[in-house]
């Protein structure tokens, strides 16, 4: 195998595992405060299409990164409002979460289906990006992958080090102690879920401007769910997240990998290569003895402080 | 600045209702600086309330809070905790994943405690200023429930503290740690701290307490300087005049083995399970036996691996003789076998569902036809007769779980178990939360069935019913069992260490009296 | 005005919730049309009532709502047990993919049992999907929403690579769609002209079956106390895994069978775009049902409707039809925010006197 094809594939990897990334990541933070969302799927595709409209209609990358970040969050409120204020079932209002935004963003992008604009470029870092095999891969991507790398180093300093990442904790383990405490729940609780949806927003936001840039209706494509699969594979763990995103990318890179040493396969079968992974890292985390116990305690289990 | 205040705490009028139940009705008490006052009261006679009150978890619906003279309104626990209140939670406070540290940096202000590494520090200069050694890195699901007990106070005492709340703190503790805990508390009093101390324990309030206030149904029906009052005029103003309490149970008349664990031993299953050890039990008709121990030492484990939920990794376990370790609950059930478990509202009932359908919970081993369908009108009638038999108070069978009082669903739940005339009941914590009438209610019912030639297994964390109940006691810890031995034999001292795990397990030669 | 919780929920509410959030829904739909300067009276008519005001209209609503209802009926069961299986739309794929390669196996024999076959096949292959995850959830702990998701998206990738590959028809200009299907091994419709089948029967069987077996029968009491607490189901000595086997088998041959009654009923050949979301919808019919047979019929109908009403606000408005999932969505919300009314009630109270909030220590006057 020469250098370039793995250099090659390093690359893609990092690349395809940016949204991965960005949506687990959210994911894990509102999961750690107890907050199951399924609806991870229907805040990337608001994101994502809000996103393009946003880049298309300005002519801003930016501004269309800033209405995926905007979107995400603005709709995960309404997850929060019911879920969590009206304490309804977690999981019935993701799964309506999905279903509504899957909807939404299809009638919000039908005029905007086959539409292009120039993605995010490249932006190599000087020096760096010429160190073999890794640099191209590390240091030769958009400005929206280092972005993510940023993120993860501060969730991960958030999570571990601070007062902040404790009380996050605290609420997911026992959120009727954290309420005795004085801390304020459901604002945690709005708050991490709505830094999830930011995240989902990002997520889509870099499907929509840089990974493809361009919106089709559902093009997240079930990395919603598969970034909710990621978070249990990572036994709600940052640093474990991170190397959970580049495994699922990298399989689901693979039918590329494949071509391109000259296999003929199906693409259709190929492409189910990210589930069928997504459902073998689930049963082999499942066999690891206390994966259950690792999950935050009251997650999915709606809490409302009575006096 | 509160030394010099003639009330750290008064109360005037503070009233509390929730919807269906007035759990507090203009309450007055005061607390002096340095006094060792008791708030005494039966099961829902609103004591935890008041003090969530005091300590700014619930807000009263109307009166009045006087804090060191000065008339304040409790905005949270934060601002109880800044103006000199601690309070040790009945159900402990703490996060189970978290370190010892971590959990009292959240209790803290942020600026109180600067670094995590100092306030460690500060933990253990505190914890052996007063006796309550722990170890701050531990994690607190492996704590034991002392050892979590003493955390919470730890946690209080970091803080310039004039008030101490305690719920009900001995009821998790062995009768060793109980005298540790009354000296800590009267080295705090000795220094001004005053403590409000929630029982219903009358002897503990009455060596411990300068003053006491009794709560019943919500109102203050008195108080007293304990020392000065007997038992029988504290427990008047507990219970009222017109409630009458059997107070002997007779003794049973032992039969054959009914129920016998040889051997039995459990690997944790999770990392806040305990193991058992090789556990030798055996239940005889027409007895009641008794284990004592502090929660989390094992009961759940045993009460599942009775019931054939948990499945044994060494020993046998044989009911009338036939060996059925490997059977699951529904031969069990079948073959006589019956459980009132802890977990009244999430294992022994459905909130959601109405007593008919609760009552086929268990009862749905006989009630069902041979074709799996099920014939309501004869449920609901069953369920009827179960009401009344065991005085229910509910206005019918389809009245939902949820909506009985604990007693009241207590009575319930025993009174299904009990209509299957099992051969073996097992019945863990069986008036835990539950009202002094139907606890004593329950009693009765339990001599009853024993008299009828039931083998019946008490796991209980309440002495006084163990000794009123069973006709052989011992006790639960970490997992193994103490001897069992008649309880005449079995002095409340023995038992004690027992429940501290001193004793010697019968084959091999033990340490007697580590004191 | 305040809000407190009940002491009891209200059983009103209940079934008062999925109307409330109906009528919010149309309120709120009424002001998307308006922001879109669409007449909103008219754009709801045209969405809501138009498309079901002919008898065909009519007919094609339960077009619609067959396989709607079909996968609805399974999933009523497993979500009474808190089961969850998202799969009902991979089920349904699978379902009609294998029932269409036996149809196009079956396309030159003729015989009484080629139907039944046709049927049987479908059922079982949505069985067998659904049995993946019942294997994943009870033997290796794998939780089923994730993986009945993912069987979702690899029952589609396995449909497309069928007919871009071994089904597809040599007759078809190199369409990705299979041949037609045989008359033989397509189910009967059910009068004239109009395309209803008599799959709409065998749904309204099942839909009877549910209802005895969660009213009458251990095996519902079962599931119902499962849903509710399995904790409690364990220590009454429930097989918890049978019972996951069962209800996720039952509910898979459900969704299978609304796959036949798709693939070999209005569209007679597999296409590209089978899955139009109809194991997705099924779950909002369910809840917007209550889990309750005769509520799920009820709730199949007004989803539906919402397929034929964004049909036609296609044609007539000249919206996108994926305003379809924006109702469908809107519809889910409001119910499950209406459903906050069942355990809290609104008290509209005088203003009563407030406590003193910014002072909050105060020197009390000497007694």
């Amino acid at each position: 195998m020469s250098m370039d094809i793995i250099e090659n594939i390093l690359f893609a990897t990092i690349r395809t595992g940016t949204p991965l990334l960005l949506v687990a990541l959210g994911a894990m933070i509102s999961e750690r405060s107890g907050v199951l969302n399924l609806g991870q799927e229907g805040m990337i595709l608001v994101g994502a299409v809000c996103a393009f409209i946003g880049a298309y209609t300005t002519d801003s990358l930016l501004i269309g990164v800033a209405s995926g970040l905007a979107s995400g969050a603005l709709f995960s409120l309404i997850f929060a409002v019911i879920a969590i204020s009206l304490v309804s079932s977690q999981i019935a209002t993701g799964l309506a979460l999905t279903i509504f935004g899957t909807g939404l963003s299809a009638f919000l992008g039908v005029d905007y289906v086959g539409l292009s604009i120039d993605g995010l470029d490249e932006q190599p870092i000087p020096l760096l990006h010429s160190i073999p095999l890794i640099g191209k891969a590390f240091f030769a991507q958009d400005l929206l992958v280092y972005g993510a790398f940023i993120l993860f180093a501060s969730i991960y300093y958030v999570m571990s080090r601070t007062r902040l990442g404790l009380i996050i904790r605290a609420v997911g383990e026992a959120p009727a102690v954290a309420h005795s405490m004085g801390y304020r729940v459901i604002l945690v609780r709005y708050a991490t879920v709505m830094f999830g949806g930011a995240m989902a927003g990002l997520g889509g936001a870099y499907l929509s401007l840089a990974y493809t840039p361009m919106w089709t209706e559902g093009m997240s494509a079930g990395r919603g769910w598969i970034a909710l699969a990621l978070v249990v594979f990572a036994s709600w763990r940052t640093e474990r997240v991170l190397i959970g995103a580049w495994l699922f990318a990298f399989a689901s890179i693979l039918h590329l990998v494949l071509q391109g040493f000259g296999y003929d396969i199906s693409p259709n079968l190929l492409a189910m290569l990210p589930y069928l992974a997504t459902i073998i890292a689930l049963v082999m985390m499942m066999q690891r003895a206390g994966t259950a116990q690792l999950a935050p305690r009251s997650l999915g289990q709606p809490y409302y402080p009575q006096n | 600045m509160g030394a010099t205040a003639s009330r750290r705490l008064e109360l005037v009028g503070i009233a509390k209702a929730y919807p269906g139940c007035i759990a507090n009705d203009r309450v007055e008490m005061t607390v002096k600086p340095g006094e060792i006052h008791a708030l005494v009261g039966e099961n829902g006679a609103g004591k935890s309330t008041l003090m969530k009150i005091i300590y700014g978890v619930v807000k009263p619906d109307a009166g009045q809070l006087i804090w060191n003279d000065r008339e304040t309104l409790i905005e949270g626990p934060a601002h109880a905790r800044r103006l000199g209140m601690g309070m040790v939670f009945q159900h402990f406070s703490l996060f189970q994943t978290l370190t010892v540290t971590e959990n009292i940096a959240l209790y803290l202000p942020r600026q109180e405690y600067g670094s995590l590494r100092r306030l460690r520090d500060r933990i253990l200069s505190v914890g052996e200023a007063y006796g309550l050694d722990i170890n701050p890195d531990r994690h607190v699901h492996t704590l034991s429930v002392g050892e979590q007990q003493r955390v919470e106070i730890v946690r209080c005492l970091l803080q310039e503290i004039q008030l101490l709340i305690l719920d009900e703190p001995t009821a998790v503790l062995t009768p060793g740690e109980v005298t540790h805990l009354v000296k800590v508390l009267k080295q705090l009093a000795s220094e001004g701290c005053s403590i409000l101390f929630i029982s219903h324990k009358l002897e503990e309030v009455r060596t411990l307490c300068d003053r006491a206030t009794i709560l019943r149904g919500g109102r203050v029906t008195g108080s007293c300087t304990p020392a000065e009052t007997t038992s029988e005029q504290i427990s008047r103003m507990m219970l009222g005049d017109d409630l009458h309490i059997e107070k002997s149970m007779g003794v049973g008349a032992p039969g054959d083995d009914s129920l016998s664990l040889e051997g039995v031993s459990v690997s944790p299953g999770g990392a806040f399970a305990i193991a058992l050890h090789s556990i030798d039990l055996t239940l005889r008709a027409g007895e009641i036996t008794g284990i004592a121990g502090v929660a989390g030492n094992g009961q759940d484990e045993l009460v599942d691996l009775i019931n054939g939920e948990l499945a044994p990794d060494a020993g046998k376990l044989l009911l009338d003789g036939r060996d059925m370790t490997a059977e699951g609950v529904l031969a069990r059930r079948r073959a006589g076998l019956a459980t009132v478990h802890a977990d009244r509202l999430g294992r022994g009932s459905i909130g959601a569902m109405s007593l008919t359908e609760n009552r086929l919970l268990t009862a749905y081993v006989t009630d069902s036809d041979a074709h799996g369908f099920l014939h309501w009108r004869p449920l609901t009638e069953r369920t009827r007769e179960l009401i009344q038999n065991y005085q229910v108070k509910a206005s019918g069978p389809d009245d939902t779980a949820a909506s009985l009082s604990g007693g009241n669903l207590q009575k319930f739940i025993i009174g299904r178990e009990i209509a299957q005339a099992p051969k073996v009941l097992v019945c863990f914590y069986p008036t835990w939360g539950v009202d002094v009438g139907s606890a004593n209610r329950i009693h009765v019912e339990l001599a009853r069935l024993r008299d009828e030639g039931t083998a019946i297994l008490i796991l209980t964390e309440d002495l006084d019913e163990l000794y009123l109940l069973c006709d052989r006691v011992g006790a639960i810890c970490g997992g193994q069992l103490s001897p069992l031995k008649p309880g005449h034999e079995v002095s409340m001292e023995t038992l004690g260490q027992w429940m501290a795990g001193t004793f010697s397990a019968p084959q091999t030669q033990g340490v007697q009296n580590a004191h | 005005m305040r809000i407190e919780a009940r002491p009891t929920p209200s059983p009103t509410m209940r079934y008062l919730s999925p109307l409330l959030a109906l009528g919010l829904t149309l309120i709120t739909g009424a002001a998307i049309f308006s922001a879109l300067g669409k007449a909103p009276l008219a754009s709801l008519h045209a969405f809501f009532i138009e498309p079901v005001s002919t008898v065909y209209g009519l007919s094609e609503l339960f077009v619609k709502v067959t396989p709607l209802l079909l996968c609805a009926t399974g999933l009523t069961l497993c979500f009474r047990a808190k089961v969850w299986n998202i799969g009902a739309e991979g089920q349904f794929v699978f379902g009609a993919l294998i029932a269409g390669a036996v149809s196009l196996q079956l396309a030159d024999h003729q015989g009484f049992w080629v139907l039944p076959v046709v049927i049987a096949s479908g059922v079982l292959a949505g069985m067998a999907w659904a049995g993946i995850a019942a294997l994943l959830l009870t033997r290796f702990r794998a939780h089923e929403i994730l993986t009945t998701i993912m069987l979702n998206y690899i029952a589609i990738q396995l449909l497309l690579w069928s007919v871009h590959g071994p089904l597809k028809s040599p007759s078809g200009y190199n369409f990705p769609e299979s041949e037609l299907f045989s008359p033989q091994t397509l189910l009967p419709t059910l009068w004239g002209q109009y395309r209803v089948t008599i799959a709409i029967f065998i749904a309204l069987l099942m839909l009877a079956v549910v209802w005895t077996v969660l009213n009458r029968t251990l095996l519902g009491y079962q599931t119902r106390v499962m849903g509710e607490n399995r904790q409690a189901a364990r220590f009454a000595g429930f097989n918890g895994n049978r019972l996951i086997w069962v209800l996720l088998l039952f509910s898979g041959g459900m969704a299978g069978m609304a796959g036949v009654s798709e693939v070999n009923g209005p569209v007679g050949q597999l296409t590209t775009n089978l899955a139009l979301g109809y194991g997705y919808t099924a779950i909002i019919i369910v809840f917007m049902g209550r889990m309750h047979p005769l509520g799920v019929l009820l709730a199949s109908l007004l989803l539906g409707l919402t397929y034929l009403g964004g049909e036609n606000a296609q044609m007539t408005l000249g919206l996108p039809k994926s305003i379809t999932g924006v109702f469908q969505g809107l519809l889910l919300f409001f119910l499950l925010a209406c459903d906050f009314l069942i355990s809290h009630r609104i008290v509209l109270t005088p203003m009563r006197g407030h406590r003193p909030s910014n002072t909050s220590t105060r020197e009390v006057t000497s007694s």
